[in-house]
């Protein structure tokens, strides 16, 4: 769900957020209108606005561990981790974790892709969130939730800075939930 | 923090035992220092980033920057109030950007950064997991110092002083937690 649609309706931090971000056409290709988040960082109250946010949200849940979605999850991740006393579990493409690892496979938009995590990062019933900083089809995140799930591990719920518009209204991802800060900037006419 | 062996923060200790050692990765006789363990351990991983805020809070540093692993640049510049930089492989960022090429063992690579992220005038420090020969280190360097900022110093949460590294810093200070041999 929408951060402003569930408590956070009207929250000036929101409007920082979605202006920090900078768009930028025809990235990668032509025809997509790219969120760069790279200047959100570069904006320290906006940047803080969106760890806070989290946090807030998941410190009293009981999460025992962030993971986040290489690279751009990598971004926001250790900092939630960090400030709500969790574990950071990096999720890579494949051959970049040095250790024993589990994969899973998606889908891109023409091929597939795999996600892999340390065996051991993650034990049973440990509580999850996963972190990255855009969902568009949420084909990486339900490889991130299976690859949780293969672990015994409860994926609590997912969370993103930006989500596009296709996840609006859906409110859940393989049955799990979704929050989402802001919507994506620079689509006139798309929402 | 780095060279001054009689006054080690205990702390340093607690951070080097988390650090998984994994041989022959990513090819046989490497010796990878896997971060990772570090990160599952939430005292190790705060207290590594709290070693790196206490010594740059109060040095005006205005800029973070981290080439590709962006895990513990983040957390330092949220923590001192700068902006955070990533530095990538090519095609990565998406707007204008310039480059420094660096030497691997076979071949070459890029870092990028976005035109206009840092200023002149900036005071930038470089982050890093590891140093080993430097050549991603000084990539960076050169990168901050082409747009006008100053590398007031480099940080490390690992070297390998066998490799030595330091000698590539264009005279830049290191700071590092925890030696390798």
């Amino acid at each position: 769900m929408f951060a402003a649609e569930n408590g956070l309706k009207g929250d000036p931090r929101l409007e920082a957020i979605s202006a920090a971000i900078r768009v930028v056409p025809n990235f990668p290709k032509k025809g997509i209108m790219f969120q760069d988040i790279t200047t959100l960082l570069l904006d320290h109250k906006a940047f803080k606005h969106t760890i806070d946010i989290f946090v807030d949200r998941y410190k009293d849940m009981q999460i025992s561990v962030v993971a986040g979605v290489e690279a751009r999850g990598f971004m926001f991740g250790p900092s939630i981790a960090l400030a709500i006393g969790a574990k950071f579990v990096p999720l890579r493409k494949p051959g970049k974790l040095p250790g024993k690892v589990i994969s899973e496979s998606y889908e891109l938009e023409y091929g597939h892709d795999r996600l892999e995590m340390h065996v051991d990062a993650v034990e049973p019933r440990e509580r999850v969130i996963i972190i990255d900083d855009l969902v568009a089809t949420g084909g990486t995140l339900s490889a991130a939730i299976s690859l949780m799930e293969s672990q015994g591990a409860e994926v609590v719920e997912c969370a993103c800075v930006i989500g596009l518009p296709e996840v609006k209204g859906q409110h859940k991802l393989k049955g799990k939930p979704l929050y989402v800060l802001v919507e994506p900037s620079g689509l006139d006419g798309f929402c | 923090m780095s060279g001054n062996k009689e006054e080690v923060d205990p702390r340093i200790n607690g951070i080097k035992t988390k650090i998984r050692v994994v041989p022959d990765f990513p090819k046989k006789g490497i010796m990878f220092q896997d971060i990772t363990t570090v990160l599952l351990d939430p005292k190790a991983f705060k207290d590594t980033i709290d070693l790196f805020v206490e010594r740059y809070r109060d040095k005006n540093i205005s800029v973070v920057a981290e080439a590709r692993g962006f895990l513990f640049g983040p957390p330092i510049a949220l923590a001192i109030g700068a902006k955070f930089v990533p530095l990538r492989k090519p095609k990565k960022l998406p707007g204008e950007t310039i480059f420094e090429e660096y030497e691997l063992e076979y071949g070459n690579d890029r870092l990028e950064m976005h035109v206009g992220a840092v200023e002149a005038g900036d005071r930038a420090l470089v982050v890093d997991d590891l140093i080993a020969t430097g050549g991603t280190l000084c990539a960076a360097i050169n990168l901050l110092e082409r747009v006008g900022a100053e590398v007031v110093e480099c940080a490390c949460v690992i070297e390998l002083p066998e490799l030595k590294g330091r000698q590539k810093l264009k005279g830049k200070p290191l700071c590092m937690l925890v030696e390798y041999r």
